[in-house]
């Protein structure tokens, strides 16, 4: 099968990539730019583990075709931090002991960035909504929650560094 | 794993109808492709040409007329209709039947048009469509048509598309005086697909005391979404207290033609539906009482 151009801008780096048509997002994030931070777990779309910001908005990158998203920008878990400092959320998930394996994790900050991006002052329940497809087997969600409810109430601005 | 496949990447309807027409032996549209890539995934699916129309501006619009009612382009995501102050105004229950649909990160790439050309009996679009007494409007390369929205639902996951067309519109009319309509679902996690739901339309005299006109539909509870005719007659002209209620429900349950699986066998739908019709009928007779 013919490779077609792909033009993506990931992470703030624009990149021109020949791939198969059938590819998916998740599979040229992993394979072909080596950002493994993206998590393929259920494969089937019912997990969220690997949620990825697509101009800006949640999406879960198993489920879109590479192609679709050509001209498109991406942020995927590793575009978070700068690459020294981790990002507020990054911080208090850490703090917050908001993981235990770490797969869900990537798509869990991330749908945790879209929620605080749209909704900076989110209730406990905009919070649950907000994270409701991505599925943690390890923690019981009240860490995560935990987590976010403390960036939400400004604990982790540049500021108090 | 996916088969290979040629991609095509639509960028007007019309080029979209060209590329249809011409491979319409072995290809596939895909919006969204929250459904359909499952399904490729699977292999269920494998198409030679896979048409992309995500990218066809004039597919993605909400278009609101006092006169002519609503238009939603067949590209619309599910998100785009719940944020939007005109149709949480004119059509809440579209709003309250997106915050349950899925997740976001589905809702926010997932499109109207795809949902309801899937064909899934358990789509939550598809009932309250009806209930709205939408209608469909598709286009090939000679023609373009439009048929009630009920009527596009043809089996299992089998609509009314032929070959060579394209859905391109979901339209609902402007909602008649004293009229409410309500939708739930009953899942065992929230927001997953209904394991059954009913979607209820009532019209109130103007007495606001009489049903004028009702409009029950049932979703997962037949190989289609499915009007339960029978039990909408029975509220036509009535008042509603309990005994009208159970009689509605009970009729509705019988009318229902469940396909049992592992979610549910056709006993437990039956039951879901005589429950989930009376709760809507009433939730929908109460708002409606209260209107203009």
């Amino acid at each position: 099968m013919e490779k077609k151009l792909l033009r993506i801008t990931v992470n703030n780096e624009y990149h021109e990539l020949y791939i198969k048509p059938k590819r998916l997002l998740v599979e040229v994030l992993r394979n072909e730019l080596a950002l493994t931070g993206t998590k393929r777990a259920c494969n089937t779309g019912a997990c969220c583990a690997c949620t990825i910001l697509l101009n800006g908005v949640v999406v879960k990158s198993c489920s879109i075709l590479a192609m679709q998203t050509d001209g498109a920008k991406v942020t995927t878990v590793e575009g978070l931090s700068d690459g020294a400092e981790l990002s507020p959320l990054q911080r208090s998930f850490l703090d917050h002991g908001a993981y235990q394996c770490g797969f869900c994790t990537p798509g869990m900050l991330m749908s945790a960035t879209a929620l605080l991006d749209e909704n900076p002052n989110p209730t406990k329940e905009e919070i649950k909504e907000g994270i409701h497809g991505n599925i943690c087997r390890c923690t019981g969600y009240n860490s995560i929650i935990r987590a976010i409810t403390a960036v939400a109430e400004g604990k982790y601005k540049e500021e108090e560094l | 794993m996916i088969k290979d496949f040629y991609y095509l990447r639509a960028n007007t309807v019309k080029e979209a109808l060209v590329f249809l027409e011409k491979h319409k032996d072995d290809c596939k549209i895909i919006c969204g492709g929250q459904s359909l890539l499952i399904l490729m995934r699977q292999g269920l699916v494998a198409p030679k040409y896979l048409i992309d129309i995500k990218n066809i501006e004039e597919l993605n619009h909400i278009n609101f007329d006092p006169k002519e009612g609503l238009k939603l382009g067949a590209a619309t995501t599910h998100r785009a209709v719940e944020k939007s102050s005109l149709i949480k105004e004119h059509y809440h229950v579209l709003v309250d039947m997106e915050k349950n649909l899925a997740s976001f990160q589905t809702r926010n790439w997932g499109t109207i048009g795809g949902n309801i050309a899937h064909g899934d009996p358990a789509g939550d679009p598809g009932p309250v469509f009806i209930a709205l007494n939408s209608t469909v409007k598709m286009a090939s390369k000679e023609r373009e048509r439009t048929m009630p929205i009920e009527e596009f639902f043809v089996d299992y996951f089998e609509t009314a598309l032929e070959e060579g067309e394209l859905l391109i519109e979901v339209q609902i009319p402007v909602i008649p005086p004293k009229t409410a309509t309500a939708y739930e679902k009953f899942n065992i996690i929230k927001n997953d697909q209904g394991i059954v739901s009913v979607a209820a339309s009532i019209t109130m005299e103007e007495d606001g005391v009489n049903c004028k006109d009702a409009r029950i539909v049932l979703g997962a509870a037949a190989p289609t979404p499915k009007r339960a005719k029978e039990a909408e007659q029975i509220l036509r002209g009535q008042k509603l207290d309990d005994k009208l209620l159970d009689k509605v429900g009970e009729k509705a349950s019988e009318e229902a033609d469940p396909v049992p699986d592992i979610h549910a066998t056709e006993e437990y739908r039956r039951s879901l539906v005589k429950a989930l019709t009376k709760k809507m009928v009433k939730k929908s007779w109460e708002q409606a009482k209260t209107l203009a």
